[in-house]
Formats: C-alpha cells, structure tokens, sequence
C-alpha cells in the first residue's frame, strides 16, 4: 500500500534541545535501504507557494497556500509499506512527528474509480 | 411444535457465540470486504433458520454455517466479476473450497477482528460501532437505539469506518509485542466502555444488552489472551460490578448507593467468579488500572456491610491506582475511601484541595462526596450548599432526585 506522508509543522511546539528526536538524514537513509521510501523533499515555505484555479475557463491565481492556514505543510515523502501499522511506525520515527505532525493518506490504488 | 423452538433457541446461541467467528473468517477468506462477509453471514444464519426446524441440526452447526457463508461469497464473487468481466479475479479464487467438516477446523481469528476493530487509526466511535457490529453481531438499527443516534447517522459511521481499514490497510492480525500494550489497552478501553453504556441504563434493554455483550466479549478475550493480567482484570471487574445490577435501583427505578443495596440480592456466583480472576490476574505481580479496580469492586463486593468494609485496603488500592493512572477522579474515589477509613475530617481536606485545583468543577459527584462529609462532620448548611451545587450538574434524573432526597433529609 502506497501512503502519501505529509510533513506538517505546529507552532505550538517549540521542540526541547534534546527531546530525544531522531535525525531525519537517518531517518531518510533507513526508509531509502529499506525500499519503504519513494521519494521525497522539503518544500519551500508558503510564501513561495502558488494556488491554481481555473474558474470559467480562466486560469486564476493565488499568491500562498490553498488552504489559509500557518505555513503547515513542510515537505512530503512517498512511502510504500505493507499496511497502516507500518506506515505509523515509519512515520512516527520522523522528527517531524515529534516537532509537528504527520498526515498518512493512503493512495488511491490503480485501476480503481 | 417444541422442536421447531428448541432449534430455534439453538441457533440464537450459536449466533451469540459463533458470529464474530463466522464473520472473522469471512473476512479473511474475502481478502477484507466486511460488508460481504456479514451480509454472508447473516445469511448463512438465515438458511439455517428455514432449514434446520425441518432437516434436524448438523452435527457440526458451526462448520455448516461457515461453510454456508463460504460457498455464498464464493457465488456472490463470481456473479460480480462475470458482470465486470473481471477475469483475474475469478481465476484467483479458489473453485471449489473443501467444506469445513468439523467446528473445531474454523480458524478462530475473533483476536484479530478485536485488534482491527479497536485500532486507534478509527475514532473511537467508530471503534465501538465496528465492535458491536462485526464482533457482537448487533444489527445497525440496535447499535443506532443504543446510542441514541439515528440508524442513518450509524449506518454512515459503520460504512466510513469499514472504508477506512479496508482503504488504508488497516492491518487484520493480533499486533507484534512491541505493539501490544498500546493495542491491547485500546480494546480493553472499547468494552469497558461498551459495558458502562449498558450499566448506566436501569431497566433499559437495548443498553443493557451492550453490558452483556461487553462480558461476553471480555470472556472471548480473556479465553484467546490468557497470559494477559489486564484483560482478565476487565474481566473481574465487569462480573463484580454486574453482580449488584439487580440492586442498584429500586422498584421505582429510583437509585441505590452501596451503603443502601440489599447485599443479599447480589449475584453470588458473579462475584465469586470476579474476585477469583482477580486474584489470579494479580498473583502475576503485573498490577494495571483495571486488575486495581477490581481488586476495589471485590473488597465491597465481598463485605457483609459497609461499616465491615476493609477501607483501609481499598485506600491502598486507591493508592496504587493514582500512581499508576492518575487522575482528579481517582483521588476523589481515593478521598472517599480515607473518610471512611479515618472519618471526614481527614478527607475533607483532600477534597476541598480537588475542588481548588478546578478541574472537577463539571463533576456533579465532586460536589455530592464535599456535600457528604461535610454533613457526616456535621457541618448542615455548607453540606446542603455544596447539594445544590451537585444537584445543578447531575447528568440523569434518577442521580438528580437521589440527590434531592439527600438535601430534604438534610434540612427537614
């Protein structure tokens, strides 16, 4: 099962110097070895961001993110894992977890409407 | 025409006990799809309730059953794929599976529909939902009557819930050790509060059928997962609490508290049932919050009265249990174990410490315990204030006319 992991930062927490967190380049090196890793990247913040919207046949922008949110999404990762429980334990081994928030969404698989 | 109701009843039981077995196995021999294997189920129930009155029972009715709601999925497999033209599908199926010839052959996987069900991936409601359908074999209708929601609103809950673990592989298994604690509270959390949404209700069936289920369910438990104290300490404490249902209201409906139950009412084998658990379940030296509060419904459960109570065990217990599940509700029960124990001017000062700190300014029971020694200590006019202030929260009418006579016997 493939699962879309997005990396969401909270600013209500301001992470402790040494809260125990994991460093996120061993986190990236283990889920690479272990093939559970697709892809992934950092994103720029949502002041680099570009809404799309096409209306009427007019494509319309927006400077910033969708959703009028803090800058919440931080970057993304692909994973591929056997199910949900996986999934949970690769994402709660991300610093990021610790710092803000994962969101786990599950692929729509192919083939199927 | 006693036959026709003798089988009868024998399916009723089987549908008790068998349910969630039939539908566990379904579900893993569907590859996940809940909806046909419950619909599988339910009819394989069916068949047997216009055949069996006239065929006799098999010998192995729950093989029969399984078989049944085998071969029916098998059908119902196939038409949809002839119909989609989904050839793969079909090819993968297994073209004759070998009927299940004895009971004892049908994997017993009710542990891993538990663990599924009670995954923290569902909101809990949806846990509770996803319980009492797949493993209690309630219909949506009932679920819905039993938690006051419209059968629309639960058949959505149910029909998310099920899309979720099947969309986002929800695993179907009894969780890896490292994961268990965690997993296994969560269960244990979904029945304990199945069975207090049946004990609440006095006199209401429909939720009193959900504390049957919750025993039924913890015995299920208890019986696949031996070695684990906490499950049997749900257990005990579900049966002791159980065995004083009967005297808990009176026959007006109106509430008994402890000191008041007829203790000759209370269900003997229950509570020699309950303490016996717990008494096994501690003597593993692995103590957790329910085993405690076990140990605690035992102490009353098997006192002549409440003045012949061991208090001062129950404070111990008490103890144990803030320490290991702390709380503001645990040190009021912890309170009123010490004003009984060493009398209420020793407890009085914890309470008014609990009622400082806030956050149990909601709590209607806070405001009874405060009103209560209070008056013990003979303080009349602060007591019948701090009645007021419980009766103003009280969430059901019989606590509110409980508590009502409590401040007219106050001040006559």
């Amino acid at each position: 099962m493939k699962y879309l992991m997005l990396v969401c930062t909270d600013p209500d927490v301001t992470p402790g110097q040494d809260d125990g967190a994991p460093d996120v380049e061993d986190w990236v090196a283990e889920t690479d070895g272990k093939g559970i890793r697709l892809m992934g990247n950092r994103t720029r913040p949502a002041s680099d961001a570009t809404t799309v919207r096409v209306r009427d046949r007019q494509v319309l922008l927006t400077d910033g993110p969708y959703a009028e949110t803090k800058d919440l999404i931080a970057g993304f990762d692909i994973l591929d894992c056997a199910d949900l429980d996986e999934a949970i334990e690769v994402a709660s081994r991300h610093p990021m977890a610790w710092a803000g928030a994962i969101e786990l969404r599950p692929f729509w698989p192919d083939g199927e409407d | 025409m006693t036959g026709t109701d003798e089988v009868g009843e024998r399916i009723a039981a089987l549908h008790a006990d068998g349910w969630s077995r039939i539908v566990a196995t379904m579900i893993r021999f569907t590859g996940g799809d809940w909806d046909l294997a419950e619909e599988c189920a339910q009819e394989a129930f069916a068949q047997a309730l216009v055949r069996w009155p006239t065929s006799g029972l098999p010998d192995q009715p729950l093989a029969w059953l399984t078989t049944t709601a085998r071969n029916r999925a098998v059908d119902r497999i196939r038409r949809a794929a002839r119909e989609a033209a989904k050839l793969r599908e079909v090819a993968a199926l297994d073209p004759e599976p070998v009927p299940y010839r004895s009971d004892g052959e049908i994997p017993d996987e009710r542990l891993e529909l538990m663990f599924t069900c009670c995954h923290p991936a569902l909101a809990l409601d949806a846990q509770v939902a996803l319980t009492l359908r797949s493993l209690a074999g309630l219909t949506t209708a009932e679920i819905a009557r039993a938690f006051l929601v419209p059968e629309r609103t639960m058949g959505q809950r149910l029909f998310r819930a099920k899309q979720k673990v099947a969309h986002a592989a929800v695993p179907f298994r009894v969780p890896p050790a490292h994961l268990l604690p965690e997993r296994l509270g969560a269960v244990l959390h979904v029945l304990y509060l199945l069975f207090n949404q049946g004990y609440g209700q006095a006199g209401d069936d429909g939720r009193a059928r959900l504390s049957t289920e919750a025993v039924r369910l913890a015995r299920v438990l208890t019986a696949l997962m031996p070695d684990e104290p906490e499950a049997q300490g749900l257990l005990a404490l579900m049966l002791l609490h159980d065995a004083r249902r009967a005297t808990r209201t009176d026959a007006d409906g109106e509430l008994v508290t402890l000191a008041d139950q007829d203790r000759t009412r209370w269900d003997r084998d229950a509570v020699a049932e309950g303490a016996a658990l717990c008494e096994r379940a501690l003597r593993r030296r692995r103590a957790g919050p329910f085993q405690l509060q076990a140990a605690i419904a035992a102490c009353h459960a098997t006192a002549p009265s409440v003045a012949e109570t061991d208090w001062p065990q129950i404070v111990g217990l008490y103890t144990e249990l803030a320490r290991l599940a702390p709380g503001p509700v645990v040190e009021l029960n912890r309170a009123v174990a010490i004003g009984e124990a060493d009398g209420p001017a020793v407890a009085l000062p914890l309470v008014e410490a609990l009622a400082a700190g806030g956050r149990l300014d909601g709590y209607h029971l806070l405001h009874a315990t405060r009103a209560d020694l209070l008056r013990r200590a003979g303080r009349p006019q602060e007591a019948a204030a701090s009645y007021r202030a419980a009766l103003d929260l009280a969430p059901t009418e019989a606590e509110g006319r409980f508590l009502r006579r409590r401040l007219t016997a106050l001040l006559p």
